[in-house]
């Protein structure tokens, strides 16, 4: 395949920053997106060109750190991470556009690369639950219906990738924090905190600077592990029934 | 800051706000429907002139229009405040985004529909809201009693192209509005659940279709019959 890369390139967070275009030639259709930009890099390297910086780790879709917005959709156009989306998803001769995630809580730090660090705050404010110390529980202890697991497992697949405040239209990080807000509050062992979870979870979630979600559902519909808008549903009762009822004055 | 005011200047609860505004507004254009269907009463207007008088003087009602006008403004100002704080919670934008293939146009051009919609308030409450209550209408008797002839006015107003399809489109964007906007409230107020989350959709599809088709088919009616 041959194609032209349109990739933001930026210095640095304080650089203005701008596209620039590249032409690679000699992809294979199975090789994966990060394949074909490891393979632009090798050349600009070689160059004695600066590589283009983007983040990733697993490359298996598991870890979440892998980002891109390609051709104006987070993570290109399947419903898959940027590490599992395949060159077969594009035609020989394309013009690919490859910016970074575009929110103010996700400042650009070199070309393709985003702080994400504002997910971890969130995490912080609420995201654990408390355990006892002393002897190893035994395993099942604690018995979990199984819708409710289902459920709390559905939530939990959130990898914390951000590709829901990419779609979304007001950079809104509900997504992702009622995935969070949900995996806990659906089971006993996330009661104890489950007030202050939820009210503290959403206070840090604003104050990053995430915008208010109008439910267009784009974020459900991009997300890579498909993690459901009824979970903002449910951070949305939650939060409402603790503010109303927790003891936080 | 108390924890009322806290909560309310959240994200989450100016959405709140925008829903319980949002879903009092659906219940007035319900009464508002219902209510103006006695246009279509062949009686020279007298049970419209009636009802407009009862509208215009009964305490409760009174009260109704009092939260219905606060919701109005609420609705804005908190659509306002929102809109901007979502505007700087992206600074920089796209080159190339396809958000089409991952939402309704309608849900993504709520600020734009509700502009329109407010536009035409405005115009429509200066018709005839205003002309009720300060204008110098022409009276009527029915049964020994006085009122205002605000069917005339009516008749007189939609006797002109240009305002019924203006009314008529401007139904059109309502309806666009409604059809994002009312099972938007309810997932907002985290009303979200597999028994009864597709009915409300179903639900407020027909809503938003049939109700301002109602509306619009006023202005048609008076337009083609008298
Ligand atoms: S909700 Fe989906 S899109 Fe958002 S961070 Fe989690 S996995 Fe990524
Ligand atoms: S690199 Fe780990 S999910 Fe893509």
């Amino acid at each position: 395949m041959n194609l032209t890369l349109k990739i933001w390139r930026q210095k640095n967070n304080s650089d203005k920053g701008g596209f620039k275009e590249y032409k690679i030639g000699g992809i294979s259709k199975d090789m994966s997106f990060l394949e074909m930009l490891d393979v632009l890099n090798e050349e600009l390297s070689e160059k004695g060109e600066d590589p283009v910086h983007f983040d990733h780790d697993c490359r298996e879709g598991i870890c979440g750190m892998c980002s891109l917005y390609i051709n104006g959709k987070p993570h290109g156009p399947q419903q898959t991470t940027t590490c599992q989306l395949h060159m077969r998803s594009f035609n020989d001769g394309e013009t690919i556009t490859i910016e970074p995630w575009r929110a103010k809580a996700f400042p650009v730090m070199k070309d393709l690369v985003v702080d994400r660090s504002a997910f971890d705050r969130i995490i912080q404010a609420g995201g654990y639950v408390s355990v006892n110390t002393g002897g190893v529980p035994d395993a099942n202890e604690i018995p979990i219906p199984k819708t409710l697991a289902d459920q709390a497992m559905d939530a939990a697949q959130c990898i914390g990738c951000g590709a829901c405040v990419a779609a979304c239209k007001n950079a809104s990080a509900m997504l992702f924090t009622s995935a969070k807000i949900s995996q806990l509050a659906l089971l006993p062992q996330g009661q104890v905190e489950r007030k202050r979870r939820a009210e503290q979870m959403v206070a840090q979630m604003d104050a990053e600077g995430f915008g208010a979600c109008t439910n267009t559902g784009a974020c459900e519909a991009e997300c890579p592990k498909s993690i459901s808008i009824t979970n903002i549903a449910r951070m949305n009762r939650e939060y409402f029934t603790a503010v109303v009822s927790s003891n936080n004055l | 800051m108390s924890w009322v005011s806290k909560t309310l200047s959240s994200t989450l609860g100016k959405k709140l706000i925008m829903a319980l505004t949002g879903l009092f507004l659906i219940l007035f254009l319900i009464g508002h429907v219902s209510g103006n269907t006695l246009l279509f009463k062949n009686d020279g207007g007298e049970a419209f002139n009636i009802y407009a008088k009862f509208m215009t003087t009964n305490p409760a009602v009174k009260l109704l229009s009092y939260i219905t006008y606060i919701s109005v403004l609420a609705h804005v100002v908190y659509s306002i405040i929102l809109t901007k704080s979502n505007k700087t919670a992206r600074p920089i934008g796209y080159a190339i985004s396809k958000s089409e293939t991952n939402s309704a146009w309608s849900s993504r051009n709520m600020g734009v529909l509700g502009t329109i919609v407010l536009i035409f308030i405005v115009i429509h409450l200066q018709g005839f809201w205003y002309k009720m209550h300060w204008g110098n209408l022409p009276m009527v008797e029915y049964n020994g009693e006085q009122y205002k002839d605000l069917f005339a006015i009516v008749q007189f107003a939609f006797q002109q192209e240009w305002l019924v399809a203006l009314y008529v489109l401007s139904m059109v964007f309502l309806g666009f509005h409604l059809s994002h906007g009312f099972s938007s409230a309810f997932q907002t107020l985290g009303l979200n659940h597999v028994k009864y989350s597709p009915a409300i959709k179903k639900i407020g599809l027909a809503f938003s279709i049939i109700v301002p088709a109602l509306f619009a088919s006023m202005p048609l009616y008076i337009y083609f019959m008298y």
